[in-house]
């Protein structure tokens, strides 16, 4: 049973557990307790703003939660963000990649330049975007429309859910190109140089050496974007409010309009634990296959 | 030498001593300019109180309203004063979560206080917070481009001659739009105008049995004009504009009409802040089958949680910032326009404030004519003109703006997305246990 | 046929005006705090004379530096106590693992997918009892969690990578795993672990839920000093954008910074 490798964990005197026990502890700890405070929840009468109304409620919540059409209105919402993010962010971050590896002139000051907005606070992109970029009447954009003799686009009212999506994807962006200008960084000259001696043009090259070399990287970015994206709330808070309608209301919004405007805490809760079984799922299917690529 | 040492040693112990008796008072309010006055002013007062610190929480409003009600709800002690609105005063206090300011002082006069404005923020005849500045609705319309399209206005303008007017005024090739209402979606946005529609209309959001009524026959004609007048007349963009983006769009001379706040008339009269200053006319709000509830009432109080532990200091803080005396000092300091309205009857007889405010009795007459205890054709179990005072409004009001909106925006027809507000706020309302 | 010179000119001048139309936002929103409130809201112009009015008047309502203070604190803090918590897990999950090493990182990542407004309530209670709320030490405990995930994961990536032979001969000397951490390992890995702490701090910056919703007066940092600024009455463009300005410059100038220790840190492991 015991193989040489696994005696040798014991040198030193301590053993994994011990050694991932802080992280683990603490992150079981604030994992459990709320989700066990979540779960209990769910299945109790609990609103904030009724303090007589209490008790054991049974599946009430979650009859309630998923007879409402809004819920699936919200998860098709969820996926669709996502979706349209991490294809705009990888496609166009992998492409940015490949030209800002290029030699061309203050290369780095272009740089710095196109990965700024990754700092910027959530709350602050949406506002600029909102006022100073989409406004229908003083937004840059409108003003742009109308240079060209345009009609200025009303962002938030015929295009709500493009328009949270251009909000994220700027925001992402930066981090994709981040990540895969890093790894085109490793990416070998000399296999470049063969393939080109041996006829192969350009979009040959990115497909057959360059894509293959960044698929890791790839995977990276898909993996740690996806983590945030499916609980995006700023942006939308602040633009859409989820609406017009429902046109904008993700899985994390709805919740939040649960949590935060009913303050139907039992509701909130039924929401949170859908929420972290999608999460699972989601980690599951595509966090796994992602992790796959990694272990290559 | 020896007296340039002393000095400071005597000003640290002096403050030191003071700094161990101050009491801190921690003041959650909103971002709106008369807060924003209020904070600036402050320094009067502590002064007048060494031993009370202010500290201040300014947030926007939706943010406060979240962040307060998870305080307040939670027993969370965080905050000493509390700025809240009529929607939430009475709830509040029936639930024990604030304190009652009975037994004000004779100083602070308080038989001076509006009536229906301190009423709307009593519940069982006690005074749970006190008003900062209380408004109406009312119409604001310009003198310039009406006298241009030749058209008179009339005492009591209805919905379907403001139609009329918005056809003839409306000129987007420069930029103005017949007329701006408000389309944000929110319970206290584009539903404290629709809601004043819908009453005017007949309408009304619940009948005796709390059934919703939203899909009802004064329901669609309400929303059907106000979708249709806004898609023909309106600015670019209104599903998006709330009470502040449209004060910014009509003090920039881009709306012909508007129908909002009485509150908005200090700033849109002052010309440091109004482009149109000089061409402001005023007019009550539209009505159409019924003047009852056709314009509303709302105010901006300030409350003291039972949580906090300075309630001693947060009485004398509320009193102070809701006096006449703060009222006069606002008025010297920032020009009498600036004045908070709507909640002293000495404001409403000051001379300055007469002079600088061509509108003050016209507002003085909208508030004290709003009555939220009968404000629909037909009879209703809720009070409240454009708010309903149960705490589900906030999330029925909510979705229901958001449908609304949708309507607006033609992602949905008028019928659809009555239908659907209409099924959400049964299913709230079952929830609740109000339906059986 | 192609000329080098045209294809390389070519190439930035298209780099360049990608760049500039993806910074454009942050410049255009810097150059409007300078402007007067007035001209914020006009067609936009690059002609006007700067004011700094809308700081002044910014400054006069929030003290920025109490704000920016409490940012600093509770972004480094967290990130300081997630490294010391999460680097000798990562450290025994690269180098001693198990069966169950890639489930419990699956399973530390999928926490992360919870939106936080579900645990509101439970977590407000919490603070509330433990006398948390308002405190620096709250928020950065939150910070703390919240980013503890990604930081395991992240320096797991980069220990993976290192060559297991430096480690077998630091055995057969006889070290203990403490110094095997301490005398080996961190030289190796300090551009991972910087890289990692790097973008540790800009997500505690940018975090605004649990800022605004477990802080009041005392512990606010940035993020609910712009919430006070975001809808106000009347015309509030150029105040909202010096306000914002003030709110990102130092992680933006801190991102532009370390950018090149970030990139070094990716190199090193995750990017590979």
């Amino acid at each position: 049973m015991n193989k040489p490798r696994a005696a040798g964990r014991t040198v030193g005197g301590l053993r994994p557990l011990a050694l991932q026990g802080p992280a683990v502890t603490l992150l079981f700890l604030w994992m459990i307790v709320p989700l066990a405070m979540t779960v209990w929840f769910s299945f109790q009468r609990y609103n904030l703003l009724m303090p007589g109304m209490t008790g054991f409620a049974g599946l009430e919540n979650y009859e309630y939660l998923f007879t409402d059409p809004a819920l699936w209105t919200a998860m098709l919402n969820t996926l669709l963000l996502v979706g349209w993010v991490l294809v705009i962010t990888v496609v166009g971050g992998t492409l940015l990649a490949v030209l800002f590896q290029q030699e061309f002139f203050g290369r780095g000051i272009a740089r710095v330049l196109v990965i700024s907005p990754f700092f910027v606070m959530p709350t602050v992109s949406a506002l600029v975007w909102k006022n100073l970029m989409m406004h229908p009447a003083n937004g840059v954009l409108a003003w742009l429309a109308g240079v060209f003799g345009a009609e200025p686009v009303d962002w938030f009212s015929s295009l709500p859910m493009t328009s949270i999506v251009i909000i994220v994807a700027w925001q992402w962006l930066p981090f994709a190109l981040l990540i895969l200008l890093t790894a085109m960084q490793s990416l070998d000259d000399d296999q470049v140089e063969a393939a080109r001696m041996d006829g192969a043009g350009p979009v040959a090259i990115f497909f057959f050496i360059t894509l293959p070399h960044l698929k890791r990287a790839i995977s990276v970015v898909i993996m740690i974007e996806m983590i945030f994206l499916l609980t995006v709330f700023a942006e939308i808070f602040v633009t859409t409010s989820g609406g017009p309608g429902l046109a904008t209301t993700n899985l994390a919004y709805l919740i939040y309009i649960r949590a935060l405007l009913d303050f139907d805490v039992g509701m909130a809760s039924a929401g949170g634990v859908v929420a972290i079984i999608l999460a699972n799922i989601v980690a599951i299917f595509l966090v796994r296959m992602v992790a796959k690529n990694l272990d290559e | 030498m020896k007296l340039k040492h002393a000095l400071p040693l005597a000003g640290i112990a002096a403050f030191s001593t003071l700094a161990a008796q101050a009491e801190t008072l921690t003041v959650a309010t909103v971002n709106n300019n008369d807060m924003v006055i209020m904070q600036r002013l402050s320094s009067a007062f502590e002064e007048a109180h060494p031993d009370i610190d202010l500290e201040w929480v300014v947030l926007e409003e939706n943010v406060l309203r979240q962040r307060l009600t998870t305080d307040i709800a939670t027993n969370g002690g965080q905050f000493d004063v509390m700025t809240i609105g009529t929607y939430e005063a009475p709830i509040w206090a029936e639930r024990g979560w604030l304190e009652p300011l009975q037994d004000l002082p004779e100083a602070y006069k308080p038989d001076d206080l509006i009536k229906p404005v301190l009423d709307g923020l009593s519940y069982d005849g006690k005074p749970y917070a006190l008003p900062f500045y209380a408004e109406s609705s009312m119409m604001y319309y310009r003198k310039d481009l009406f006298e241009k399209a030749g058209i008179e206005m009339t005492d009591q303008p209805t919905w379907t001659e403001v139609r009329d007017w918005a056809s003839k005024i409306n000129d987007p090739d420069n930029d103005v739009a017949g007329i701006c209402l408000r389309g944000k979606p929110g319970w206290g946005e584009n539903m404290a105008f629709v809601t004043t529609l819908v009453n005017t209309y007949g309408g009304r959001w619940f009948d005796m049995d709390w059934n919703p009524e939203i899909d009802s026959k004064a329901w669609n004609e309400a929303i059907t004009f106000y979708v249709d007048l806004l898609n023909d007349y309106g600015p670019a963009g209104a599903s998006s504009n709330g009470f502040n983006e449209n004060l910014a769009l009509f003090s920039r001379g881009n709306c012909g009409m508007w129908v909002d706040a009485t509150s908005a008339a200090g700033k849109l009269y002052n010309p440091d802040e109004s482009d149109v200053a000089s061409k402001l006319g005023f007019a009550p709000a539209p009505v159409a089958q019924t003047p009852k509830g056709s314009h509303w009432l709302w105010s901006w109080a300030l409350a003291i949680p039972s949580s906090s532990d300075a309630k001693d200091a947060a009485r004398e803080f509320v009193t102070w910032a809701t006096s006449q005396e703060y009222i006069s000092m606002v008025g010297e300091k920032e020009g009498w326009t600036s004045v908070p309205p709507g909640t002293r009857q000495s404001t409403y007889k000051n001379d300055h404030y007469q002079e600088a405010a061509p509108f003050a009795d016209f507002v003085l007459d909208a508030i004290e004519e709003a009555d939220p205890t009968d404000a629909t054709l037909k009879p209703v179990p809720y009070t409240g003109v454009q708010i309903v005072s149960i705490p589900e409004f906030q999330s029925v009001g909510t979705q229901v703006g958001q449908m609304i909106a949708a309507a607006l925006t033609g992602e949905m027809s008028v019928e659809q997305a009555l239908s659907n507000a209409q099924r959400a706020t049964r299913r709230t309302m079952e929830r609740a246990g109000y339906i059986k | 046929m192609t000329n080098p010179t045209v294809k390389r000119f070519a190439i930035g001048l298209l780099a360049w005006v990608i760049a500039f139309v993806i910074f454009f936002p942050i410049f255009w929103m810097v150059l409007t705090g300078f402007k007067t409130e007035t001209e914020a809201v006009a067609d936009p112009s690059l002609i006007f004379s700067p004011t700094l009015d809308s700081y002044a008047e910014v400054q006069q309502r929030a003290d920025y530096f109490k704000f920016a203070w409490n940012s600093v604190v509770v972004a480094f803090g967290s990130t300081l106590l997630a490294l010391i918590i999460a680097i000798p897990s990562a450290y025994s999950m690269s180098f001693l693992p198990t069966k169950r090493t890639k489930g419990t990182l699956l399973w530390m990542l999928s926490t992360k997918m919870l939106p936080p407004v579900g645990v509101l309530v439970p977590i407000y209670l919490l603070f509330r009892d433990t006398g948390l709320l308002d405190t620096k030490l709250g928020l950065t405990i939150v910070y703390t969690l919240m980013n503890l995930p990604i930081v395991v994961w992240m320096l797991y990536t980069f220990f993976k990578d290192l060559p297991k032979d430096i480690l077998e001969a630091g055995r057969m000397d006889g070290a203990s795993t403490f110094q095997e951490v301490w005398h080996l390992l961190l030289p190796l890995t300090v551009p991972g672990i910087a890289s990692t702490g790097l973008l540790s701090v800009i997500l505690s910056w940018n975090e605004a839920f649990w800022s605004l919703n477990l802080t009041s007066s005392q512990a606010a940092p940035l993020t609910a000093y712009i919430a006070s600024f975001s809808s106000p009455e009347g015309l509030f463009w150029a105040k909202l954008s010096a306000a914002s300005t003030m709110a990102i410059a130092p992680i933006l100038v801190f991102g532009w910074l370390t950018q090149k220790q970030m990139v070094r840190g990716l190199t090193f492991g995750a990017v590979k």
